[in-house]
């Protein structure tokens, strides 16, 4: 039985008071809270094993990469990877398609070649391959979006082309909350020979995620958003794919033996890790998975989903109060990007600071379909596994009461 | 009910300027014009300034959108403008970032803010700062270049 009350007695954090009021947490698509269990992990590291990992011969060195590699067959079990070895740690979502803008793109995208990103893609899978293109000659080309904040299937045919090298989008987008229709964008992407990358910093916390049946080359997430610590994240990509990448960053255990003028490269994942890796925070994101598999991610999606119902039921009622994103929740995550009438989402952040409760405002890292849409900022509700009903119904006082605060002055 | 402090940010004449924005006209011919935009927030203010031959403000326009604090810091300063010189201007600046920073005001200093005092209460939403400090680093910015263009 999935009883987001108990879940909430693991998240110390969820106990304290913000302006005297409790705290309620809706700030979830930016960053996750920690379970204690993840949060015991990282002290036992650190009190009982803490060194470097593949190099020392000592008792020590052997523990901590014994737990770095267990958390790496966690990270591939979790999202289905048939290796280990495809699964890159890295910082997060945005240094992994760095990785993959940088040592994959070099060598595989030319002049005159495309890269076909979406309409609403966060900037960390828009940026990387504005530079891309600028470097390499090639375009870059948008999948529309439909007015429900979809990326528009009908559209797939005659922006990926036989010219284009790489489709890359966002799963799940962060501010329409659409959960997108990967699969057919991918079968699209590979029959004309292109590679396929998923955005799934919102979609791997949320849901179940399965790279071998999405079919995809690449997947990006990061584990703060999943109840790890920041700095640590994933880069899954396709064995035969990775095989054939030169390395991203050069240096220290990337290598497999260096010459003065030259050096050869270390088996994968290592290639790809160059460094001491933050070993600690992977061993601590592999503790995260334990504490997500245990719930189940067919549940944590149910509970998502009912709770997403339950507040686009609730933001219904409110008139001034305009929701973007698909109408029906099995078709979203459990997040709610709104406007409220002519308030600025920051005096509504503020506002709600002050009931309590945090959500996010702004332009979430989406600046041109922002743009788009016609809007500047908007706020943002997004759910986890320890929000309840009762909180979507604070929420949705609190904005009453925002509405009516702000009102009285015209 | 509402926390007091929070009607300390949001008092009614901060409202009151959000709401009606002051000398909320565009100047064509104007000496001194100033853009500031918060890519953060999209907060977005525009300032021109129509000088007299002794170069004193003689008017002002404002144009903007954004967070209430943003948009009633520049309608209120537009209200302190006029008859000033771009020297007491910059003073003017001064006062308001000091207040801002929580530093304590000469009683010179707290008069020539006028009834930009009302916003003291920002300082307290560290967050919020930036915002009442758009119009004023765009007015400097815009200041500067006019000087510039002087010169």
């Amino acid at each position: 039985m999935f009883d987001p009350k108990a879940i909430r007695k693991d998240f110390p954090i969820l106990a304290r008071t913000v302006h005297g009021k409790p705290l309620v947490y809706l700030d979830n698509a930016a960053t996750s809270q920690k379970p204690r269990q993840v949060i015991q992990t990282l002290v036992e590291c650190y009190e009982m094993y803490n060194s470097n990992v593949h190099r020392g011969v000592h008792t020590l060195s052997m523990e901590a990469t014994e737990r770095y590699e267990t958390a790496r067959q966690k990270a591939a079990d979790f999202i289905k990877s048939p290796a280990p070895e495809g699964v890159i740690f890295v910082r997060n979502t945005t240094e992994a398609i760095n990785l993959v803008a940088s040592a994959w793109a070099t060598d595989n995208v030319g002049r005159g070649d495309e890269i076909v990103v979406s309409e609403m893609e966060h900037h960390s899978n828009l940026v990387p391959w504005q530079k891309v293109a600028a470097q390499k000659g090639a375009h870059l080309k948008l999948l529309p979006a439909t007015d429900d904040g979809v990326i528009d299937v009908t559209a797939l045919d005659t922006v990926i082309t036989p010219r284009t090298k790489l489709v890359s989008v966002v799963h799940v987008s962060n501010v329409t909350g659409a959960v997108n229709p990967v699969k057919e964008i991918g079968r699209r992407a590979h029959q004309v020979g292109a590679l396929f990358m998923l955005d799934g910093a919102q979609s791997v916390p949320h849901m179940p995620v399965d790279v071998q049946d999405l079919d995809c080359d690449f997947l990006a997430f990061s584990g703060h958003k999943m109840m790890a610590p920041p700095g640590i994240g994933v880069l899954y990509a396709r064995l035969s794919v990775l095989e054939k990448m030169e390395p991203f960053l050069r240096g220290g255990e990337m290598v497999r033996e260096v010459w003065y003028d030259h050096a050869t490269w270390n088996d994968l994942p290592n290639k790809f890790e160059a460094g001491t890796p933050n070993f600690t925070d992977a061993v601590a994101l592999g503790a995260a998975i334990d504490y997500l598999n245990a719930l189940g991610m067919d549940a944590v999606r149910q509970h998502e989903v009912e709770l997403g119902a339950y507040a686009l039921k609730a933001f219904a009622q409110l008139e001034e109060v305009d929701v973007l994103g698909p109408k029906d929740a099995r078709q979203r995550a459990g997040l709610v990007t709104f406007t409220a009438g002519d308030i600025h989402p920051h005096d509504l952040g503020t506002f709600l600071d002050h009931e309590g409760i945090a959500i996010r405002t702004g332009h979430h890292c989406v600046m041109p379909y922002h743009r788009k849409l016609g809007l500047v900022a908007t706020g943002r509700a997004s759910f986890y596994v320890y929000n309840t009903n009762d909180e979507v119904d604070l929420l949705v006082q609190s904005l009453k009461n925002a509405l009516a605060y702000f009102a009285h002055a015209s | 009910m509402l926390p007091n402090d929070l009607d300390e940010l949001y008092k009614e004449v901060i409202l009151d300027h959000y709401r009606n924005p002051r000398n909320a006209q565009r100047l064509d011919d104007a000496h001194v014009k100033a853009h500031g935009f918060n890519p953060f927030c999209g907060d977005e203010v525009d300032l021109q300034l129509r000088l007299n031959g002794d170069g004193a403000i003689r008017e002002v326009g404002f144009q903007g959108r954004g967070c209430s604090i943003s948009q009633a810091s520049a309608s209120l300063l537009t209200e302190e403008l006029k008859g000033k010189t771009l020297a007491q201007t910059e003073a003017l600046r001064q006062a308001f970032r000091r207040m801002m920073m929580g530093e304590r005001l000469t009683d010179e200093e707290r008069e020539s803010l006028g009834g930009l005092e009302v916003l003291a209460g920002v300082r307290q939403f560290p967050v919020r700062i930036k915002c009442a400090l758009l119009v004023f680093s765009a007015l400097e910015d815009g200041i500067k270049e006019h000087r510039g263009r002087k010169r």
